[in-house]
């Protein structure tokens, strides 16, 4: 790895610090009587409203579709995650700092596989949500589910539902897309470097 | 000869007519029912779903409430409660709030709302409290602007008829009182005819700028008048409070005649600086008396009462310098200090002039101790001395000014229906609108402080025939938007107010809507009877009450089936309403009951008390539309026959054995 790579990784590393302190992922409901709309905030640790009782009124209101209360304690997820990031920015300090050109490419692909793995998980969680309804519930409508999209925005009854990665998610993209361009770099002076050396 | 003098006291009362009239334009115009001006609407239009520039706040007179519009549109925002009881949301009937209109008289579940007035600070409106008085069983009460929910009220003892009240000072440090009947100071047992001797009047400075601790700070005992409407000064006369009078004749029948004889009555000037010294030198008398001072705090709920059992009281020969009288032509009602707080405006309402007083001459006056006479301890002022100028001509009837911050004074005239417009400093009249029918009270907002908007004038009329479509014999009152923007006034809308818009008070949209409370949060509910989760939803019978502890969200009660109630039990739901999302109230009825329904807003809890006569099972439901299955919100209660041993159980879903 060249000086410049090492830089980006460790810079790739040190931004997801941010993403502690800022929610990866927002989902959005506005119903006619939620002109305000209703807001839900997915940080690496627990789940938040957008305001104090967002929370409590989407709770409130899935209950008429025998949805699950959505209770950040009781995912396990939310307990993992904070030191799967931890992992990624050590293993990516490390490997900045070892230099060697085998760990940028294992830490790239590890970040893929976590997102992957991740949005499965969320993807899966949304699922049973949106299909794992409470037969007594008092609104049913046949053969409607109401998992929320996975990225994207749906119509489920009232609510237009919206699902979309939040700063501390576009920071990790940026983290990602720096660790790719960490090794486009070091690919493009690896390439010169050759280049250089062969008439010598 | 007889008939001579008649001829002649005809010709003389003609005379007086036509000269009063002939300062006032023909008055044909004013008495068509449009003059409205063609770009009118656009001027009131606020589209579905926009806000409203101003907040006005409208006395509800008889009623004892005040009712919230916006303007330009004239839409109705709120009717809040105050002085009377509301069956809609159970105010003065539940526990929780009956304390509200505990006076000293007993429970009071009506009054008369004249004036309300906002809290200032520096002389602009702050947007926290809106204070209004109630007329008949003297009280000021505070209404907190983030609920607009009246919060807090005190009785003033030694008054009857609070009307000049309860204009306050610039930094609200007092809200004032005044009472509008002399009566025996304290009260007795005298020949109405002994008026001269043994009645008495009282200006009240009440301690308004903490929230909960509104106290009677000191009463001045002033000559046996009516005392009528009041203002405070501010700028240069902040330390000043200045009150009508009339009937300064004493007359205690046919007032109509009897107080209507002296040429000039008079404006109290108040120094209430001057009162703080002689209240830190002991210049006072403590006096005894009775009055009720109730407070409602919001995380309990619940209002208390506490009961004062005396008063400060000065008596001007005993603090020189306190009171002075100003006389001024003739039965003034509207005393008006400009916004620069150095002219004083006298709304004669019996007078051909409007006279304005200077405070920096009545000052100079008392330097110079240029008095005509004193009574009661009270120095009576030169009116030459404090006079800056009359208005000739006004009008009929001037009642009450209000001020542009351009250098305009706005009275308005019952008498002859109209609104005057009128450089004060120049003492000339410059433009007059007529009004639908006999203005009582006007309002500019921000008209009262040291920096009005001058954008709108809204006159309140008293009688609104031919104005809208009838509907028997009793009409609401009328109140018109002007535009007074430009150099002639022109009326753009009118609406109507629910009870007597007798006075209104205007605070711009922005300086409020931002800290409106929407819901009380649920954590901080310290109701003695609330539950906050239903799995702690209860009933316990202590003797013949049983305390039922009730939770409520959509679109459920907890419990909804109660038995083992009794023929002779009392009943108390306390009803905690679960929800913290905005407008997600939900009421509360049994049958049978005779009380109101309760309105539980979202975070609060509310007791309705309840006594079943006879066996049988009454349902009880949510009364207000608050869900898809609202009308699924309802429950039981099983009433068994008095003395019968059917025990006490209550579930929603699944009946439990209960501990
Ligand atoms: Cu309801």
């Amino acid at each position: 790895m060249n000086i410049l790579s090492r830089g980006l990784l460790a810079l790739a590393s040190l931004l997801l610090i941010l993403t502690y302190f800022l929610p990866l992922w927002r989902i959005e409901l506005v119903a006619p009587q939620y002109p305000e709309g209703l807001r839900m905030f997915i940080w690496v640790n627990r789940i938040t409203g957008g305001t104090e009782f967002d929370l409590y009124n989407i709770n409130l209101l899935n209950h008429y579709i025998g949805m699950k209360p959505i209770e950040p304690e009781a995912i396990p997820e939310l307990k993992i995650l904070p030191f799967i990031i931890g992992f990624l920015i050590a293993f990516g300090l490390l490997s900045a700092i070892l230099g060697k050109r085998v760990l940028l490419y294992a830490w790239v692909i590890t970040f893929v596989l976590l997102g992957v793995a991740g949005l499965a998980d969320f993807y899966k969680w949304g699922y049973d949500y949106g299909h794992n309804l409470n037969p007594n519930a008092p609104i049913k409508i046949p053969g409607l589910a109401y998992q929320p999209p996975l990225i994207g925005t749906k119509q489920l009854l009232n609510m237009l539902a919206s699902s979309f990665p939040d700063v501390g998610g576009y920071i990790a993209v940026v983290s990602l897309f720096l660790g790719f361009l960490a090794i486009a770099i070091d690919l493009r002076f690896s390439e010169t470097g050759k280049a250089e050396v062969k008439p010598a | 000869m007889l008939g001579k003098k008649k001829v002649l006291l005809g010709g003389l009362s003609a005379l007086v007519v036509g000269s009063l009239l002939a300062g006032c334009p023909p008055k044909k115009e004013a008495l068509k029912t449009s003059a409205v001006g063609t770009d009118a609407a656009s001027k009131v239009y606020v589209p579905p779903g926009k806000h409203d520039e101003f907040y006005v706040f409208f006395s509800g007179g008889f009623n004892g409430q005040v009712t919230v519009y916006g303007i330009p549109s004239g839409r109705i925002l709120k009717v809040i409660k105050v002085f009377s009881v509301d069956p809609e949301t159970g105010y003065g009937f539940t526990p929780e709030t009956r304390p509200m209109l505990m006076t000293s008289h007993g429970f009071i579940p009506w009054d008369d709302t004249h004036h309300p007035w906002l809290s200032q600070t520096n002389g602009e409106h702050d947007g926290r409290w809106l204070f209004i008085n109630a007329n008949n069983t003297p009280r000021i009460a505070r209404i907190d602007l983030t609920t607009f929910e009246t919060t807090e009220i005190i009785e003033i003892p030694n008054s009857a008829g609070n009307h000049p009240s309860p204009y306050g000072t610039e930094n609200t440090e007092y809200v004032v009182a005044g009472t509008r009947f002399s009566v025996p100071v304290p009260q007795k047992d005298v020949p109405i005819d002994s008026y001269a001797q043994n009645f008495k009047g009282t200006i009240s400075f009440i301690k308004a700028n903490e929230p909960g601790k509104m106290d009677v700070a000191f009463q001045i005992l002033m000559p046996g008048f009516n005392y009528d409407l009041a203002r405070c000064g501010r700028g240069p006369s902040h330390g000043w409070c200045f009150f009508t009078s009339y009937n300064t004749e004493q007359a205690h029948t046919l007032l109509e005649i009897n107080a209507s004889k002296n040429d000039k009555d008079y404006i109290a000037a108040i120094n209430w600086k001057r009162a703080e010294e002689c209240l830190s030198q002991g210049r006072f008398q403590e006096v005894p008396a009775v009055y009720y001072h109730n407070y409602y705090d919001e995380k309990k709920h619940m209002a208390v009462s506490e009961v004062k059992k005396s008063v400060k009281m000065i008596n001007p020969k005993d603090c020189p310098g306190v009171a002075y009288l100003l006389p001024t032509p003739k039965s003034p009602h509207g005393v008006d200090v400009s916004d620069d707080g150095e002219y004083i405006v006298g709304g004669g309402k019996l007078a051909t002039v409007i006279p304005i007083h200077s405070f920096s001459k009545m000052l100079k006056a008392i330097e110079q101790k240029a008095f005509e006479k004193e009574i009661d301890g009270v120095p009576v002022l030169k009116y030459d001395a404090v006079l800056h100028c009359e208005v000739e001509k006004p009008c009929l009837g001037p009642l009450h000014t209000e001020f542009d911050g351009k250098g305009f004074a706005y009275t308005s005239c019952f008498v002859s229906s109209e609104v005057v417009k009128y450089d004060y400093k120049g003492c000339k009249v410059v433009d007059r609108v007529p009004t639908y029918y006999s203005v009582g009270h006007l309002l500019i907002p921000g008209g009262d402080t040291k920096k009005p908007y001058g954008k709108y004038l809204v006159a309140m009329n008293k009688i609104t025939k031919d104005r809208q479509l009838p509907v028997g014999p009793e009409l609401l009152q009328s109140a018109q938007l002007y535009d007074i923007s430009g150099e002639k006034m022109q009326l753009i809308h009118e609406f109507f107010t629910i009870g007597e818009p007798h006075y209104a008070q205007a605070i711009p949209a922005d300086k409020i809507k931002d800290k409106i409370k929407k819901i009380y949060p649920l954590a901080e509910n310290e109701h003695p009877y609330a539950v906050k989760a239903e799995k702690d939803a209860r009933v316990e019978r202590k003797g013949n009450e049983v305390h039922v502890y009730m939770t409520m969200i959509r679109s459920h009660f907890v419990p909804d089936n109660i038995e083992g109630i009794r023929v002779g039990d009392t009943v108390y739901f306390h009803v905690t309403n679960l929800e913290q999302d905005w407008d997600i109230p939900h009421g509360f009825a049994v049958k049978g009951s005779e009380e109101a329904e309760i309105l539980v807003m979202p975070g609060q809890t509310k007791t309705l008390v309840w006594k079943p006569k006879a066996p049988g099972v009454y349902p009880f439901y949510c009364t207000d539309f608050c869900s898809a299955l609202h009308q699924e919100m309802q429950g039981y209660v099983r009433v068994s026959p008095a003395g019968s041993n059917v025990p006490l159980r209550y579930y929603t879903g699944t009946p439990t054995t209960q501990k």
